[in-house]
């Protein structure tokens, strides 16, 4: 079965959630591709885009039909050229509407497990439920005729153990995609010794179709990516319960995410981070991480008892952000939540004083946007570092704790053997975590 | 056509060229519409000669309102910039991106023919009401339709990429692209002279490297970066032409005005390929006809703004206006005549690519900056005139090299 076979009848567990819906963006893109090709005209393509929440079905065929309108807009040049031969269509905005049409044309909504009985690849893009995953999976491999691959998106739960509980037999890989799927760059491709060869060319093929930045990882729970944050994030919330005897939590929550952001020159400080990826599924991530790790708790009972106040972060339908730690308004944070209360209090009734606490920003700590941008954020990162070495304020103190902290995390995955070098940790945390330079550097030290 | 009575413009007005660049430009944000330029643009014109009673006539060039802004019969707005101005004739004219320079010509006939004394010319176009890639199905308008199917998904760029490749051929793609580059440099120093250009703020340290950026053939055309193009933008400009008597009757100085010597005008066949994609034939016989109906050479000339859409379109431009001969015009670039230091400051507002293109409004725009020029209205991107060269060139042109018209000024 060649590459163009393999994705005739594709199948994404999950389709509807907030990882399904761009896996599902994705895979529609390179299958309608591959059908475009004047090679395989006239053969059927479908993906079927599965999800156990009907409601949500409508929804998702809106955001793909948006979605494949941004990427027809951006490959117009390319698509005048695969459709050449159609005299119809002259104008970019026939071809562009006549692409929409082709893409959407092989998406086949439903909420039925047995539609992927026919398929030759699956997505699952599920909860991070081992046990769901397996019965899935087993499900579909004893009524599936044609020994299909299964690609788990999952971020935390080990490859080898689904393979042995589904019966598989090698049939399985993790190929993680991080959030949102559509623009994230990074996919971390996790084989374990019973893949086929074939089976690994494919997947990096595929990942080079769909434009990805591949990083291997082994096979130990939560890779590279999640192994790095889950244990970063721990540090910020711990740090911050360490300041509570100095201030109100709330106002340390504050504080933390300040110093993750905008001392250390991250996108989005810490707290935003956890709210971003969902307090409940950082909680579970380590739930499903911790029995795996030797010698360290993956656990922060901070997060349970937001959790259990329902405070859980994540986002709508639209995208737009839920509450968790912090508040927002249009996308921005604006209160902190207080566990004391069970309310938020807003920046501006404290940030005065915890912004004299932390101490003035130097000019030298460049805005995120403006370093990331920059040909030489490597440097001016260091020079930032370099610089709150020689300060005094708790600002700057707290930032190189923490970036040692973070470095120090990075090296652990290589000496723990979950990345094999130190550039594949960096390479995670730029192009899956758009951080302005690698965590593993020398300038924190 | 040679003018056989004196005959002038005056009270030149340029609105700001808004789009990409200019800071307060947001492309999510709703903006200003037709009707904002318009009457900015007219009403700048009219507070310098007296007021709308002045005016006879009025013409607007626009290009593609109809698809841009889904609006047509733009001459009847002239009423709205100015009550006074209703029940006047007036008239939108169009041939593509020369439709400023069309209203011009039209102008100039009118007053010629003695229908008018004072003719209101006004360009205007307002193009970022749709992504760039709709944009160049808008602008492919100026081409041959029957040819879009063919063309490349940036038409334009395409075409014009297809004339540089060609250039590519005959003078060598190093020294072109370089010639690229430099000219870039000088469109970008020129427009930072401009108050009302789009790129007036643009910092970029090295503006020769940027401009010499590989062209990427998966996203764009084979021989073009974006730098190689013009603007997408918004704006209008306004000028107003007059006879002896029309100049006394809006009161304003002969110093304050420019004569018109010369005019070219031609159109050739849209259905038809170019005979030599390194030639811009129209432009070298409007501009002859403009020079020759003045009595004057290009050698004469203190400053051109020729129509850049792309920096290929700039270079063959100094080829067909006869200031380079054929084949050296990268290296008349090059060695710096064209700058505002050089011999003949060329665009020394910034041209299509430093100030911007809305397209209906350039060949306005070209004639408000000629006569800020020869008038001393330039502001910081003044120029010095020569006292044996008193004469400006605009040269507008529609399509690819299908309607061009070119006027001679001088300095009065």
């Amino acid at each position: 079965m060649n590459y163009t076979d393999r994705l005739t009848n594709v199948s994404v567990l999950g389709a509807a959630g907030k990882m399904g819906s761009g896996i599902l963006l994705l895979s529609a893109l390179e299958v309608a591709d591959q059908m475009l090709l004047p090679a395989n005209k006239g053969r059927h393509f479908v993906v079927n885009a599965i999800d156990v929440t009907s409601s949500a079905l409508p929804g998702l065929l809106s955001y793909i039909r948006a979605q494949v309108l941004k990427a027809a807009e951006k490959k117009t040049v390319q698509l005048r050229k695969l459709y050449a031969d159609r005299a119809d269509l002259i104008e970019n905005s026939d071809i562009i509407e006549a692409y929409i049409s082709d893409v959407m044309s092989v998406i086949r909504p439903g909420t039925r497990l047995e539609a992927a009985y026919d398929s030759t690849l699956i997505f699952e893009a599920v909860s991070e439920d081992a046990g769901l995953k397996t019965r899935l999976f087993t499900q579909i491999n004893s009524n599936n005729p044609n020994q299909p691959w299964f690609f788990t998106n999952t971020s935390s739960v080990p490859i080898g153990g689904l393979n042995q509980s589904a019966s598989l037999e090698g049939r399985i890989l993790g190929f993680h995609f991080y959030n949102p799927p559509a623009v994230q760059k990074l996919v971390e491709l996790i084989t374990i010794s019973e893949n086929s060869s074939e089976m690994k060319e494919f997947a990096l093929q595929l990942a080079k179709n769909m434009r990805k930045v591949v990083v291997p990882s082994n096979d130990i729970a939560g890779f590279i990516g999640n192994g790095h944050f889950m244990r970063d994030a721990l540090h910020g919330i711990n740090k911050a319960l360490e300041l509570k005897s100095l201030m109100p939590l709330h106002e340390a929550v504050y504080c933390m995410n300040k110093v993750s952001q905008d001392w250390m020159m991250r996108p989005m400080g810490i707290f935003q981070l956890i709210d971003y990826v969902g307090i409940d599924v950082v909680r579970f991530i380590m739930k499903v991480m911790d029995p795996y790790m030797e010698g360290e708790t993956l656990h922060s009972s901070l997060l349970d008892e937001m959790f259990e106040k329902g405070v859980k972060g994540g986002q709508y339908a639209d995208g737009s952000q839920k509450d968790g730690f912090l508040k927002y308004e249009k996308g921005r944070p604006v209160a902190v939540y207080s566990a004391d209360t069970g309310s938020y209090v807003a920046f501006s009734e404290f940030s005065a004083s915890a912004d004299a606490w932390l101490g003035e920003l130097p000019a030298v700590a460049l805005p995120w946007k403006n370093l990331v941008k920059s040909s030489e954020k490597e440097s001016l990162a260091a020079k930032a570092y370099q610089h709150y070495k020689g300060m005094s304020e708790k600002g700057a103190a707290l930032a190189l704790e923490y970036g040692k902290r973070s470095r120090e995390i990075g090296l652990k995955l290589v000496s723990d053997g979950v990345a094999a070098n130190s550039a594949d940790v960096n390479t995670v945390m730029l192009t899956g975590f758009f951080h302005a330079y690698g965590p593993v550097n020398e300038f924190v030290v | 056509m040679k003018p056989h009575k004196k005959i002038y413009m005056i009270a030149g007005y340029n609105t700001v060229s808004m789009g990409t660049g200019r800071k307060e430009f947001n492309p999510k944000k709703e903006r200003p519409g037709l009707e904002h330029y318009i009457e900015e643009a007219g009403k700048g014109t009219l507070a310098q000669i007296g007021g709308a009673a002045h005016v006879d006539e009025g013409v607007v060039g626009n290009f593609m309102a109809s698809r841009f802004n889904k609006q047509a019969h733009l001459g009847a707005f002239l009423g709205m910039i100015d009550p006074q101005l209703r029940l006047k004739p007036s008239i939108r004219v169009e041939g593509a991106c020369a439709s400023g320079g069309l209203a011009l010509a039209t102008g100039i006939k009118s007053v010629l023919s003695g229908s008018a004394e004072v003719v209101l010319a006004l360009g205007v176009e307002v193009q970022n009401t749709v992504k760039a890639i709709y944009g160049a199905d808008i602008l492919a308008g100026a081409g041959w339709f029957k040819r879009r199917k063919e063309g490349h998904a940036y038409f334009f760029p395409g075409q014009f990429s297809d004339r540089a490749g060609a250039y590519f051929e005959k003078v060598g793609r190093d020294k072109a692209r370089k010639a690229f580059a430099v000219w870039y440099k000088n469109a970008i120093e020129n427009a930072r002279l401009c108050p009302t250009a789009q790129e007036y703020t643009n910092q970029v340290a090295d503006l020769e490297s940027q401009g010499l950026t590989e062209p990427n053939p998966r996203s764009f055309t084979d021989h073009l970066n974006v730098f190689d193009c013009s603007k997408v933008s918004d704006g209008a400009s306004s000028i107003a032409i007059v006879s002896e008597e029309g100049l006394q009757r809006c009161g304003v100085a002969l110093n304050q005005a420019v004569e018109v010597v010369g005019v070219g005008h031609a159109a050739d066949d849209i259905t038809a390929l170019p005979d030599d994609l390194t030639r811009l034939s129209t432009v070298a016989f409007a501009v002859k006809q403009a020079l020759d109906s003045a009595g004057i050479t290009a050698s004469d000339l203190a400053t051109v703004e020729t129509h850049d859409c792309f920096t290929i379109a700039g270079i063959l431009g100094m080829e067909a206006i006869g200031l380079a001969e054929e084949g050296k015009g990268a290296d008349f670039v090059i060695e710096g005549h064209t700058s505002r230091k050089g011999k003949i400051p060329v665009n020394t507002t910034g041209g299509l690519i430093g100030w911007g293109h809305p397209t209906g409004a350039t060949g306005v725009h070209q004639a408000v900056t000629i006569w800020e020029q020869l008038t001393g209205n330039a502001g910081e991107a003044q120029i010095n005139i020569p006292a044996e060269r008193p004469y400006g060139l605009t040269v507008n042109m529609g399509g690819d090299d299908r309607t061009v018209v070119a006027i001679v000024y001088r300095k009065c």
